[in-house]
């Protein structure tokens, strides 16, 4: 799995070629990433797994168009991000891509509801389509008695499950994962994990970054990386879970 | 707006800067302007085309020196005549010779101490005096030797019942008993001198039984055919006891007041106040735009994360941009709105002894400045949020 040649525009959803990142702390340059290249196609389900500064996090942020590589490029769904500029980078954000964070990163004192919404609200759409939308996306995550609920009303599985739905309510393609699970217990991490199963299953490619190899094997391919480089990337059997539902009401 | 709501307090007190700046800016003006209004009034009270010329007494070399005597100055009747002829001065229109006196103005069992003003009918029409009821003194009352009087609203309340008629009543002034012909309208006060306080006598009649009879004015009122023509007046009326004092007019031993020149200075000394007590009042304003511009930065930085979160999600750079310039305008559009409220009711009291006259441009300008100033000083801060990488902002604690 060859990264393209230069001036093609490749069909994977994400083609990664000699990607690097280094930042610069005080005189200190730190590589992040020295040269990563990798393709995901539509509908996989890839882990990427490292250790704590292996550089997994940056991966994520380049791939999830929050950071630019420092050489290297990058095609997102056919498109060269180094030729985008920052209003066309916010709209492949909210478009394109579903991101979830470790720390759930839900805007505070702001309903369920109103959070679910906002992807919508900046992707210009009115106020009874995003209501809608919003409404179905927390039912796909099992929350819709939990619209009106803040924030700091839930539990943590469910505030991570809030923010799942509010990466899938502009319907993209990918969804990100930053370690969705490193702040859940293992029961809400099995139910998020197997929200993520559903989607895959549905068809959308998702790509998540873990350090617990029980969450990694909820993948088909695991990627693992260290020292900003990939050490290896092997295609495995999922593991065995019987999807009630492929049409994603989220419940196993 | 919910950044704004869940600080209220600091919402409440930014916006305090604001409100103060508009409601400065709205009262101060309206002061100044109250004050310069309130000269104007003035002005036209005391009658802008007089002049006042009173005579000090002696000129030429003072007694300290040896040699020549200084000698008495003299406004005499033929001075009087000389100055209301066309010929010689023709930007006159009246001149109105005065004698004065204090004495105590007694009726019945009621007495009050008053100034009894001898003087000719002109005098009334050139110090702007209306005679309410009754009628006038008359040039015929001057040349009789009439022992009439005018008297003044002060007078009436003083000397009569409520409600009495003073027409055709006789009052002692000291031991002069004079008839009431007229009285005068209400005139308010100047300067703190009561010009209600007043009796107006032909001022032969004052010379006869108040004075005495002397050929030497001590107080000429001219009246300038036009306020233009006070100065040319002026001149000319200088010119004629000049050298009817066979001297010259910077000798002349007379203090001449020329209540235009006067009120007009301070009526340029207002507007400059006006203009220091706005320029005070905006500084106010600027600095509660100051204050803005500082509580949307800690506002910025507080909500850093936030800011990474909305980027993360697709949230356009306008879009940032907009919710905090927005929040930003909110927070002056209300110290503005509450600003022009509070101005407007502060405008009501009398402050420092002015009634305020509310510009209603100053209104406006306070607070369409306001709000710009929210635009000014909230597009930093918002820019400054705005462009905030999205990965560095979701890293911020």
């Amino acid at each position: 799995m060859m990264p393209p040649l230069d001036g093609e525009a490749p069909a994977s959803v994400i083609a990664l070629r000699n990607v690097t990142r280094m930042y610069r702390m005080g005189d200190v340059e730190v590589n992040a990433l020295c040269g990563v290249s990798l393709l995901v196609e539509p509908g996989e389900f890839v882990a990427i797994m490292g250790a704590s500064g292996s550089g997994k996090t940056t991966l994520m942020n380049i791939i999830g168009c929050l950071d630019v590589p420092t050489s290297g490029r990058y095609w997102l769904d056919g498109v060269d991000v180094r030729s985008l500029d920052e209003t066309h980078l916010a709209r492949i954000r909210n478009r394109k891509i579903g991101f979830v964070f470790q720390s759930f990163n839900l805007i505070p004192k702001t309903t369920a509801l109103s959070n679910v919404e906002l992807p919508l609200t900046y992707a210009g759409l009115n106020a009874k389509e995003r209501r809608r939308r919003a409404v179905a996306a927390l039912e796909q995550v099992g929350l819709a008695d939990r619209q009106n609920h803040l924030p700091s009303e839930m539990s943590g599985g469910q505030q991570q499950r809030v923010a799942v739905a509010r990466s899938i309510v502009t319907n993209p393609a990918l969804i990100l994962a930053d370690e969705p699970t490193g702040n859940l217990d293992s029961r809400s991490s099995e139910d998020v994990m197997g929200i993520f199963a559903d989607l895959n299953a549905a068809g959308r490619t998702v790509v998540l970054v873990t350090h617990e190899a029980d969450i990694a094997d909820y993948a088909r391919r695991i990627v693992r990386v260290r020292d900003g480089l990939i050490l290896s990337d092997e295609q495995t059997g999922a593991r065995e879970r019987q999807i009630v539902d492929t049409a994603g009401a989220g419940i196993r | 707006m919910r950044g704004l709501s869940t600080n209220k307090l600091r919402s409440a007190l930014t916006v305090l800067g604001i409100l103060i700046g508009v409601g400065a800016v709205i009262i101060l003006v309206a002061v100044g302007n109250g004050s310069s209004q309130a000269v104007q009034a003035r002005i036209k009270d005391l009658g802008t085309n007089t002049i006042t010329i009173v005579n000090r007494g002696r000129f030429g070399r003072g007694p300290s020196t040896t040699g020549t005597q200084s000698q008495a100055a003299t406004i005499t009747a033929a001075d009087i005549t000389a100055m209301s002829d066309p010929d010689q001065a023709p930007d006159i229109a009246s001149v109105s010779p005065t004698v004065s006196s204090s004495v105590t103005a007694s009726f019945g069992s009621a007495s009050t101490s008053v100034t009894v003003t001898g003087t000719v009918p002109a005098y009334l029409e050139a110090e702007d005096y209306q005679v309410e009821a009754g009628q006038a003194i008359t040039s015929t009352d001057v040349t009789q030797h009439a022992p009439v009087v005018l008297i003044g609203q002060d007078l009436v309340t003083n000397l009569y019942d409520a409600g009495a008629n003073p027409i055709g009543t006789d009052v002692y002034f000291g031991s002069a008993r004079l008839e009431v012909v007229g009285v005068l309208a209400n005139k308010g006060s100047s300067s703190g001198v009561d010009l209600n306080d007043v009796a107006i006598v032909p001022y032969t009649t004052a010379q006869d039984l108040l004075t005495g009879y002397t050929d030497n004015f001590t107080e000429v009122i001219v009246q300038a055919k036009t306020s233009k023509d006070v100065n040319a007046a002026e001149d000319e009326a200088e010119n004629i006891l000049a050298s009817a004092n066979q001297t010259t007019v910077a000798d002349l031993p007379f203090t001449v007041i020329n209540e235009s020149t006067l009120l007009s200075t301070s009526a340029s000394t207002n507007s400059t106040f006006t203009v220091l007590l706005g320029a005070v009042a905006a500084i106010s304003l600027l600095v509660g735009g100051i204050g803005i511009m500082n509580i949307m930065l800690v506002s910025v930085t507080e909500r850093t994360r936030e800011i990474g979160i909305r980027k993360a999600i697709g949230a356009p750079r306008r879009a940032i941009l907009g919710q905090f310039l927005m929040e930003a305008v909110l927070l002056s559009f209300i110290g503005g709105v509450v600003g022009v409220i509070i101005g407007l009711i502060g405008s009501r009291f009398r402050i420092v002894g002015v009634k305020p006259v509310v510009a209603p441009s100053s209104i406006f300008e306070a607070f369409v400045v306001a709000v710009a100033v929210g635009v000014f000083f909230g597009f930093y801060p918002a820019s400054r949020a705005a462009s905030l990488r999205p990965v560095d902002a979701l890293r911020y604690e």
